[in-house]
């Protein structure tokens, strides 16, 4: 487990800043949900924290060592990322999708180690895919996909996860299944969601963006309250607690012509 | 059934989890099949230097091959006489030794190219690559750029200014669809082909221009020695050094920022990748000019066999691309007897179906 911090994070492509000096904390060993509406930067943001593009200015933090200092294999070793809707441009098997995750563990020549094939297998009976390991990858379908995947970063043995929109396109099922995963590993997960009613249910922490900058940060019953959801999202909402399970509830109500609520002012006739 | 079951499903064990009929790939160890692979090639070596107007019995050929190699002691038989021995050792193995390393080196090629441009239809001659170093090995011959710049230095950097072009049309690093690594491939192939036609018209006279065009069209003929064992050494100090990466082409499998995210450096080993595939194409077309398909067929029929792991993708794919080349010649050579076919007609005829196949799997 490990703690990711930013500090002052920008990020700007052909002169449009995306990123607006995050400051933001994902606690270690806590589940972090990131919300905000389309464009709000949230995958942006998790590709800057997966080093996969470089700040523009400020930094990014694991525990206390600088992103820049770690190198590429050293930060695949102990932090994984589950992209959305990647596909594989040849057929591969499950178990070789879930065996990529050995890639930053392994030298040039090795073959599957003994303790390799451990972790492998362990992250196919963890998310349920043992009896699936030989299917064609393209044969599974969308939860079982997200399934590999969430497969292959456990088999990395990562301390942080970063999962981008991971229910997309899943069924109500297997979205609870996946985030019931989520909450019951050792790690500390970073993940983009839209439905805020799972973070008010899964997330320990809540960061909400809004055109690149954070809005607010805390306990879901900090963050999800009214006033922020309708000026984030452009939605009225009543917030209240599940009486059978005492979890926050979101019920969208109307959406409000509030002008701070226009997600993107975009110019246009009308 | 007269009484349902009231018992919750829940309290029961769970099923036993049900065997699925898996789609399995590389059900067959890949040390096995290696074996398999090394024993077709050296027996292929053996079996094509017997072919041709003198008769020659394989023992024969391993006792000449061990002679000239040092190895006379363990020799099976008694020295052939002086111009067989000659004929063995100076024209058809020389010959069958060029066809192995070739189609090593399209193989190889095909298979890593396949990776690095996410599709599973690129081949070092479909795309562009082996039309590029013709032209590079043309213009150094023809034209004398570069003065005493070699042939496979100008099919070396016509291949990598090829390869060069076809990545910019494809905008660096974004992927592109499979349609359109193809036709950009197309594009490049048709440009360079284009340069070529114009060198040889402006440059060439009648003769030498149909001598080239004949060795574009791919052939082995005319393997001497010294020729040989520079394409062997080039070649297979590249297959050695695209081993190497084979778990970065493994991790491409998902795009590159997948790859990253564990723990490659994308950049670094694509611009490797790049100038070692162009390396190897390029001593192949210097070598033998430019035949196609071996790069689309080979790999993949070695990943129905063995899967898609690069690890042992790319030995097998090179050994395979070996032994098909060395076979295809051997027919070049004898289907017509006096008459020769061009050895890249053949591998036209066998891979354009072949590329029919793989099309009609992938918009399946």
């Amino acid at each position: 487990m490990g703690r990711i911090t930013t500090t002052r994070l920008s990020w700007s492509v052909e002169g449009r800043r995306l990123l607006d000096a995050i400051d933001m904390a994902a606690p270690d060993g806590k589940v972090t949900g990131l919300l905000g509406p389309n464009g709000s930067g949230k995958s942006t943001l998790l590709r800057l924290l997966a080093g996969l593009r470089r700040p523009g200015t400020g930094t990014v933090r694991y525990d206390d060592v600088d992103l820049s200092a770690l190198g590429r294999r050293a930060l695949a070793r102990r932090l994984a990322v589950v992209e959305q809707d990647v596909t594989a441009h040849h057929r591969v098997t499950v178990r070789q999708v879930v065996e990529l995750g050995r890639t930053p563990f392994r030298g040039r020549f090795d073959a599957p180690a003994a303790h390799d094939r451990r972790t492998v297998d362990a992250a196919l009976e963890r998310t349920d895919l043992t009896g699936r390991q030989h299917r064609d990858w393209h044969t599974l379908s969308g939860g079982e996909k997200q399934r590999a995947q969430l497969a292959r970063a456990l088999a990395q043995e990562p301390r942080e996860i970063l999962l981008d929109e991971p229910t997309n396109h899943l069924d109500i099922r297997h979205q609870l299944e996946l985030l019931d995963l989520l909450t019951s590993l050792d790690v500390s997960c970073v993940v983009a969601l839209h439905d805020l009613n799972l973070a008010a249910r899964y997330c320990d922490h809540l960061v909400l963006l809004r055109h690149g900058r954070v809005v607010a940060a805390g306990a879901p019953d900090a963050v999800l309250t009214p006033d922020l959801i309708a000026d984030v999202y452009g939605v009225e909402v009543l917030v209240d607690r599940e009486p059978a399970t005492g979890t926050l509830r979101v019920t969208y109500l109307s959406t409000t012509t509030r002008t701070a609520a226009v997600p993107a002012p975009r110019p246009g006739p009308g | 059934m007269t009484t349902p079951h009231e018992t919750p499903a829940r309290t029961e064990a769970p099923a036993p989890r049900r065997e699925e009929a898996p789609v399995r790939r590389g059900r067959v160890p890949a040390p096995a099949l290696l074996l398999l692979a090394v024993t077709a090639l050296l027996a292929s070596v053996v079996a094509a230097t017997l072919f041709g107007s003198a008769d020659v019995r394989p023992l024969d050929v391993v006792s000449t091959i061990l002679r000239h190699t040092g190895l006379g002691a363990f020799a099976p038989t008694e020295p052939l006489p002086k111009l067989l021995d000659a004929l063995v050792w100076e024209s058809r193995f020389p010959r069958v030794l060029l066809a192995a390393a070739v189609g090593t080196a399209l193989a190889v090629s095909g298979a890593v190219l396949q990776a690095v441009t996410r599709n599973p239809l690129a081949d070092p001659y479909l795309l562009g690559v082996s039309s590029g170093a013709s032209t590079g090995a043309v213009a150094v011959l023809l034209l004398g750029i570069g003065g005493s710049v070699s042939l496979s230095t100008g099919a070396f950097a016509g291949g990598l200014v090829s390869f060069g072009l076809l990545l910019l049309l494809l905008g660096g690093g974004r992927v592109a669809s499979p349609s359109r690594v193809v036709l950009t491939g197309v594009l490049v192939s048709q440009f360079f082909a284009a340069v070529t036609s114009v060198i040889l018209m402006v440059g060439g006279d009648a003769n030498s221009t149909r001598g080239f065009t004949y060795w574009l069209l791919g052939t082995l003929g005319g393997a001497r020695w010294e020729g040989v064992t520079v394409t062997v050494v080039v070649i297979l100090a590249g297959v050695a050094a695209i081993q190497f990466s084979a778990p970065a082409l493994d991790a491409f499998t998902f795009g590159w920022d997948a790859a990253a995210a564990l723990g490659i450096d994308v950049t670094a080993a694509r611009v490797r990748l790049m100038v070692l595939t162009s390396v190897i194409t390029a001593a192949a077309v210097a070598a033998s000019g430019a035949i196609g398909f071996i790069g689309l067929l080979v790999p993949h029929a070695v990943r129905v066999l063995a899967g898609p792991t690069h690890r042992s993708l790319l030995p097998l794919s090179a050994i395979t691309g070996a032994v098909f080349l060395i076979w295809v010649d051997v027919c070049a050579r004898t289907a017509f007897s006096p008459h020769e076919l061009p050895a890249g007609v053949i591998t036209a005829l066998l891979g354009a179906p072949a590329f029919a196949l793989v099309l009609k799997r992938l918009e399946s």
